[in-house]
């Protein structure tokens, strides 16, 4: 509306208090499936402790995350599922494909597997691994918090 | 079928020369009443090869003899290698007496039917649940043989050999350049 | 009773008393119940939820319910149906196939070293037992038998592993129930014993370690002091689990009698593992059929006697002592020796020797591009996973690649038990029978 500096400054400013809350407290929804489930549990446990970036509670409904990990490979059966549950989640949402059978299919290329989670939802971050250590899955949340903080993924 | 004494002697001898029997006291015990059954030494594992119209009396028969746990049931396919098309093999297990055996059946290509082992051992529900999904072998007296593992809609059976891996060509995709 | 006239059944005061004859029309009966629980109930002798154990609701008042797939009490991606009557779970129906990744499918595909990476995602809390089983039924195959060091290092970190599984198996059930700091010590323990993994293995989870011919690699230098350091820590833990759950009065109440499933039921249903030595059965198939030189160390197996969730917690706890006691033996008793096959036909040369000798080259060439050929013929050999008779069903055609790789999941046909356990039970109940069944999804899948 209004390009005048002051303006555009409270805008601004605004702008990025929403990003940084919205960084510092980002809930996931559990999307465990499999192996990389357990990693995901294991960076939300005591030792890689996703409680310090406030984490750690995963949140069981969809309409109350932010964040949803797709931790596992996803089958045919499971795809709708995929996508109704990312469908419910309210915007702004986020989703990081952990792993390798969630990023491209990994080592099971056939018949059973979606080929890429990013058949079915849009993806942020890639988290590579098979299973991703919890500091591979934390790079990759920080990473995904830097670029909310510099506005480069919106939504 | 009443023969001339000599030639039934020649076929008795010839029979209690041919059919080899297992060591094992409880399972000679199984094997001997049924003559059409098969006993192999596969790698020191003790198979029996069991003809289609039989699988459930002997499978009944088994129990009684003391294999409480019918372990597993799956399928395999022969393809062109073999006159019937498919194998389907139980794993039997037997706690008091310590002993395993393994029962093999053939059907054929054309509408592959075996009777199902459910009435003997409700173990079984969900691994030939699982055999008839992947390879299309219909056990009879299923209670409820539907699909189990692939989506109910799927057409086709995914572990026959004439069903393709499925596999995609790897896909570049255009990313962005991450600083 | 009367036509035109209704009948008040209320006295009012001077005129002559009514006939208190309780009528049909619009009144509502009152029946003495013979029981006297009504009475009993309105007199507060006892108290009952009527509404739960009202025996006269009709077919009209049942509900489905769909828990999962997903779901963060059903371990992965398992889907149930339940048939709900008021709180009574009248029948349940397990839908899996949720994660199905075509593994027998692509074990066909990959030649027989490539067969661990496989099978060990199968059942990933437990990866080095899928891989056991795998390599045995091969080398059954092959003929071949490993030195005995191979068969204590596999002994070792099959034990360790059962440690490991049965501390998510805790830290889940306890989670699951209410005790939700029993997620963080479960993972606190299992993070010592991974890093022992990732020193030897390489990786935490998914180690492709056991191979057919042997293991991998030998163990680390200091791998004593690592181990001793979990040996030493583990069952103070233990301890700190009891203080959380054991001396517990609503954990105990929540665990016992619930969940039961019967001897009989448990065999006719082919459930093995801590489920089915919960409910009495003394059965442990590293003392039936022993393994890779099991048979070797004295340890116990722990039988329980009611068959209830109590029983298989307890059951897992004792099984984790007993394991880090086989762990201790195999410690002070390991041999000197190979760690793998020397059959050169089997085993890949040491990579120092490639340079050296062209046959070594050869060798290696052909193994990893081609594989080893395995005689043609079938086997099945069974391991005790933590979840119970993990088997592998191996089919032969005398190619480099297995013709048909088939593996017994414990927890595929341990899931047949969940309508069993869960029958006329209340709702409340499940999670915590879904956890002391502790299904892996991967391995109901595969």
């Amino acid at each position: 509306m209004a390009t005048t500096a002051p303006g555009n400054l409270l805008m601004t400013t605004i702008d990025k208090a929403a990003r940084w809350a919205r960084t510092r407290s980002m809930f996931p929804a559990s999307f465990g499936l499999a192996c990389c489930a357990i990693e995901m549990m294991a960076t939300g446990a005591a030792h890689y402790d996703l409680g310090r970036f406030g984490m750690e509670v995963f949140r069981a409904s969809p309409r109350q995350s932010d964040l949803m990990v797709v931790a596992g490979r996803v089958s045919q059966k499971m795809a709708p599922v995929l996508r109704q549950v990312y469908d419910q989640m309210p915007d702004p949402k986020w989703v990081i494909s952990m792993g390798a059978c969630a990023s491209t299919g990994g080592m099971f290329n056939n018949y059973a597997l979606v080929q890429g989670v990013d058949q079915v939802v849009p993806v942020d971050i890639y988290v590579p691994g098979c299973p991703p250590g919890p500091q591979s899955l934390m790079h990759g949340i920080l990473t995904l918090h830097d670029k909310i903080m510099k506005g480069e993924i919106a939504s | 079928m009443t023969d001339e004494t000599g030639a039934v002697e020649t076929e008795e001898a010839v029979e209690v020369a041919e059919r080899p029997l297992p060591d094992n006291e409880v399972l000679r015990g199984l094997f001997e009443p049924f003559e059409d059954v098969g006993w192999e030494d596969s790698r020191g594992q003790d198979v029996a090869r069991v003809p289609n119209e039989r699988w459930l009396v002997f499978a009944t028969a088994a129990k009684d003899a003391g294999f409480e746990m019918c372990v597993d049931v799956t399928a395999v396919d022969w393809m062109r290698q073999r006159p019937d098309r498919f194998e389907v093999v139980a794993n039997l297990l037997s706690m008091q007496h310590r002993l395993r055996l393994r029962m093999i059946t053939t059907a054929p290509r054309q509408e592959p039917t075996v009777a199902s082992l459910v009435p003997v051992w409700p173990g079984v529900n969900f691994p030939e649940r699982e055999a008839y999904d992947m390879f299309g072998v219909v056990f009879d007296g299923h209670p409820d043989l539907t699909r189990i593992l692939m989506p109910d809609e799927w057409e086709g059976h995914p572990l026959r050999k004439d069903f393709g891996v499925g596999t995609v060509p790897v896909q570049f995709k255009e990313s962005h350049k991450v600083s | 009773m009367s036509d035109d006239a209704k009948t008040l059944d209320v006295w009012v005061a001077g005129t002559e008393e009514p006939e208190l004859a309780p009528t049909d029309e619009g009144a509502q009966e009152i029946s003495i119940d013979e029981s006297g629980r009504r009475l009993d109930e309105q007199f507060g002798r006892v108290v009952e939820d009527d509404y739960v154990f009202d025996d006269d609701t009709d077919e009209d008042e049942r509900m489905i319910l769909n828990m999962g797939p997903q779901h963060p009490s059903t371990h992965g991606v398992l889907r149930l149906q339940i048939e709900l009557e008021g709180e009574i779970i009248r029948r349940t129906k397990p839908i899996i196939g949720y994660l199905h990744t075509g593994m027998e499918k692509t074990g066909e595909q990959l030649n027989f070293s490539q067969g661990g990476t496989n099978v060990t995602r199968m059942d990933y809390l437990a990866p080095l037992h899928n891989e056991l089983a795998y390599s045995l039924a091969v080398e059954r195959l092959l003929g071949i038998e490993v030195p005995p060091r191979a068969a204590a290092i596999r002994v070792l970190l099959t034990e360790l592993n059962r440690c490991s599984s049965h501390l998510v198996a805790l830290a889940t059930n306890g989670m699951d129930i209410g005790a939700i700091s029993m997620m963080i010590y479960g993972f606190r323990e299992r993070e010592q014993i991974l890093a022992f993994f990732e020193k030897t293995t390489g990786l935490r989870m998914n180690h492709n370690f056991i191979r057919p011919g042997g293991v991998a690699a030998d163990l680390p230098p200091g791998w004593k002091d690592d181990v001793a350091a979990v040996i030493e820590e583990l069952p103070r833990r233990l301890g700190q689990y009891d203080d959380l759950l054991e001396n517990n009065p609503i954990w105990v109440a929540r665990t016992k009698g619930v969940g039961v499933i019967s001897a009989e039921e448990a065999i006719a249903y082919g459930i093995t593992g801590p489920a089915l030595r919960s409910a009495g059965v003394d059965w442990d198939l590293r003392k039936a059929f022993p393994y890779s030189g099991i048979e070797q160390y004295e340890f116990e197996v722990p039988v329980g006697e009611h068959g209830d969730v109590y029983d298989r917690y307890r059951i897992r706890v004792e099984e984790i002592k007993q394991s880090l006691s086989i762990v201790e033996q195999v410690m002070d008793t390991i041999p000197k020796g190979d760690y793998r096959v020397d059959d050169r036909k089997v085993t890949p040369p040491p990579r120092a020797r490639i340079d050296e000798s062209m046959e070594a080259l050869i060798h290696h060439f052909k193994l990893f591009t081609e594989g080893y050929k395995v005689p043609a013929g079938e086997t099945y050999v069974a391991v005790e996973s933590p979840r119970g008779e993990l088997g592998c069903y191996l089919v032969s055609d005398g190619g480099a690649r297995p013709y048909r790789m088939h593996t017994r999941a414990p927890s595929f046909s341990n899931l047949q038990a969940l309508p069993i356990a869960m029958a006329d039970s209340l709702m409340a109940d499940t999670v915590a029978t879904i956890a002391s069944l502790d299904p892996v999804m991967g391995d109901v899948d595969r």
